[in-house]
């Protein structure tokens, strides 16, 4: 039986999204028990929203006031508390997750898979390398804990209606206090979180300046869709880095995906592979990202997005 | 601070498509173009402005594989490292081996600082630094695009999913870099003559006390499920038109 620890992430007052998804990436292995476990100052909120998740045996709730600001110096050694007992531990593959899970790896002194994206079996899996133009099938080692992170798009989230019990535990790890939280500078917005949300619509460098970025934004606000964006737009500094998508930035699986005036590096196709539909908008008709678009329009962005705009009207 | 290590992955180069070998044993190398691991670079060109601006007395550039792991070495010696040390493993290590292995060198060196790139361009891990981080019971300061050095601590600003998140951290400690952190310099031709004076040394990983076998069985690699190639339309009329017909708007 395969007794697996999840690690839920979320703001303090939310349960962020991946977690549904990891869940049910640890629904695949055979004979799983899942407990999440819910690392915060005040837990409840979360909890009772992990709780609902499908699947869910328990919720295991650690308050504590150094939680606060979810440090993975702080929070590993409690989750290596937490462990004990448990065959697979897993947190989502976001970064939090990469920055958390390695550290708790260490600590119990065994890898850590990163990015399962299929199980294979209660100790294999396959996972991307190379940007995703590889698939790995590694196999852990059956006599230790299996620390993983979950890719969560390759995956859909479980159902809402279960009621997981909710025990809070102690925990009595010695934190650290060498790694203070600062601050968090974090663009507000209304539109569709670009990592959950149904359609994305991504700008790239043909936009040539934060002005023209608009275009893009009024177009995925006629679509109600998030908004993305290539490398190259983020290191041009037409939009703040959280926007980037592809192998460095965000890995998303939206029903559709707009890429316009994207040319498709594989670093960028990596992030959009999973995608229901992708259509691409682009001058050049060599673009590498018309490979991969199951809808493609050659043509000037500046003429081609105001008209599609106003055609959804 | 006296001494900044940092770690340098000798990986196929950034621009090679690579190719997965036809028996699914590993990807081919053999012809391949190697390089510097793109994150690594920048780890090491913040190293190297750390120094110039008086923060840092040495840097030391590490790297963990083979002997042909001495050309990044070299390369990043002609960059401006002082010297550099590869621990030489013949097989496949895993992430905690390289781990372990850093750590060793930690205490020999005592570093104020380890600087790594966030992540390697071939396992796509993201492990090391973290896992070094836990190994020395230091802070560790992921996916950073700005470094302050102040002193005894240092301000980290993180790319994080939502943002950017700012973050001090007591030295020593590891920091992992990420692509806008800064643009590493090019190597002029006198400095990589310059470089082959520098020192290398090579230690086997084994006489760092490491028994560096995989734990990780790597069974398999396969190329991706392609996407089928899809449609092309000639204006918005049709593009309105087959996102209609797949009930998308």
């Amino acid at each position: 039986m395969a007794k697996i620890l999840l690690i839920a992430e979320h703001d303090g007052q939310a349960l962020n999204p991946s977690t549904a998804k990891c869940v049910a990436c640890a629904a695949a292995i055979a004979g799983a028990e899942i407990d999440v476990g819910v690392f915060a100052e005040t837990a409840a909120g979360v909890a009772a929203e992990a709780a609902t998740l499908d699947g869910v045996a328990r919720v295991l709730t650690v308050e504590n006031s150094a939680n606060k600001d979810a440090l993975a110096a702080v929070i590993a050694p409690q989750v290596v508390a937490l462990a004990e007992g448990y065959s697979h531990i897993f947190g989502p593959s976001t970064t939090f997750g990469k920055d958390l899970m390695p550290r708790v790896a260490a600590l119990l002194g065994v890898n850590q898979i990163s990015d399962i994206m299929s199980v294979e079996g209660t100790h294999t899996f396959k996972r991307p390398i190379y940007a995703g133009n590889v698939v790995l099938t590694v196999e852990a080692p059956a006599d230790q804990p299996v620390v993983a992170t979950v890719r969560a798009a390759s995956y859909s989230a479980v159902g809402n209606s279960n009621s997981a019990a909710i025990e809070a535990t102690d925990c009595s790890a010695q934190l650290p206090t060498h790694s203070r939280f600062v601050e968090l500078q974090a663009g507000s917005s209304d539109r569709p979180d670009l990592q959950t949300a149904a359609r994305v619509v991504s700008g790239g460098r043909a936009l040539g300046s934060a002005e023209n970025f608009d275009i893009i934004f009024q177009l995925a606000d006629k679509m109600g869709a998030g908004v993305g964006a290539s490398r190259a737009a983020v290191d041009a500094g037409y939009v703040p880095n959280e926007m980037q998508v592809g192998q460095t930035g965000k890995i998303i699986a939206p029903d559709l995906y707009v890429a316009i005036g994207i040319s498709g590096a594989i670093q960028h196709l990596t992030g959009i592979k999973d995608a229901g539909t992708i259509v691409a908008i682009n001058k050049d008709e060599e673009a590498p990202i018309f490979e991969v678009a199951d809808i493609g329009l050659v043509g000037d962005l500046f003429n081609v997005v105001p008209e599609l705009t106003k055609a959804l009207d | 601070m006296e001494k900044i290590l940092v770690g340098l992955k000798r990986v196929v180069d950034y621009n090679v498509r690579v190719r997965v070998k036809s028996d699914g044993s590993g990807v081919e190398t053999d012809g391949v173009k190697m390089s510097i691991n793109p994150f690594d670079e920048i780890a090491l060109e913040e190293a190297l402005r750390i120094k110039e601006r008086g923060d840092a007395g040495e840097v030391i550039v590490v790297s963990i594989g083979t002997s042909e792991s001495q050309q990044q070495l070299r390369t990043g010696l002609a960059m401006g490292a002082d010297r550099a040390i590869l621990i030489v493993s013949d097989g496949a290590t895993d992430a905690i081996t390289r781990a372990r292995a850093l750590l060793a060198l930690v205490n020999r060196e005592d570093p104020g600082m380890v600087l790594l790139g966030k992540q390697a361009i071939d396992d796509d891990n993201s492990q090391t630094g973290q896992m070094l981080a836990a190994l020395w019971d230091r802070p560790q300061a992921t996916f950073a695009s700005k470094l302050e050095v102040n002193g005894q601590t240092a301000r980290v600003t993180r790319e994080v999913d939502v943002g950017l998140e700012v973050v001090d951290i007591d030295l020593p400690a590891v920091v992992t870099v990420d692509l806008r952190m800064n643009e590493p310099r090019y190597v002029k031709l006198p400095d990589i003559m310059k470089a082959k004076k520098k020192p290398l040394d090579e230690i086997p990983i084994a006489d760092l006390g490491i028994d560096a076998s995989p734990a990780l069985n790597e069974r398999l690699f396969e190329p991706p499920a392609e996407r089928q190639k899809g449609i092309m339309v000639n204006d918005v009329a049709g593009l309105v038109a087959a996102l209609k017909d797949k009930g998308l708007v």
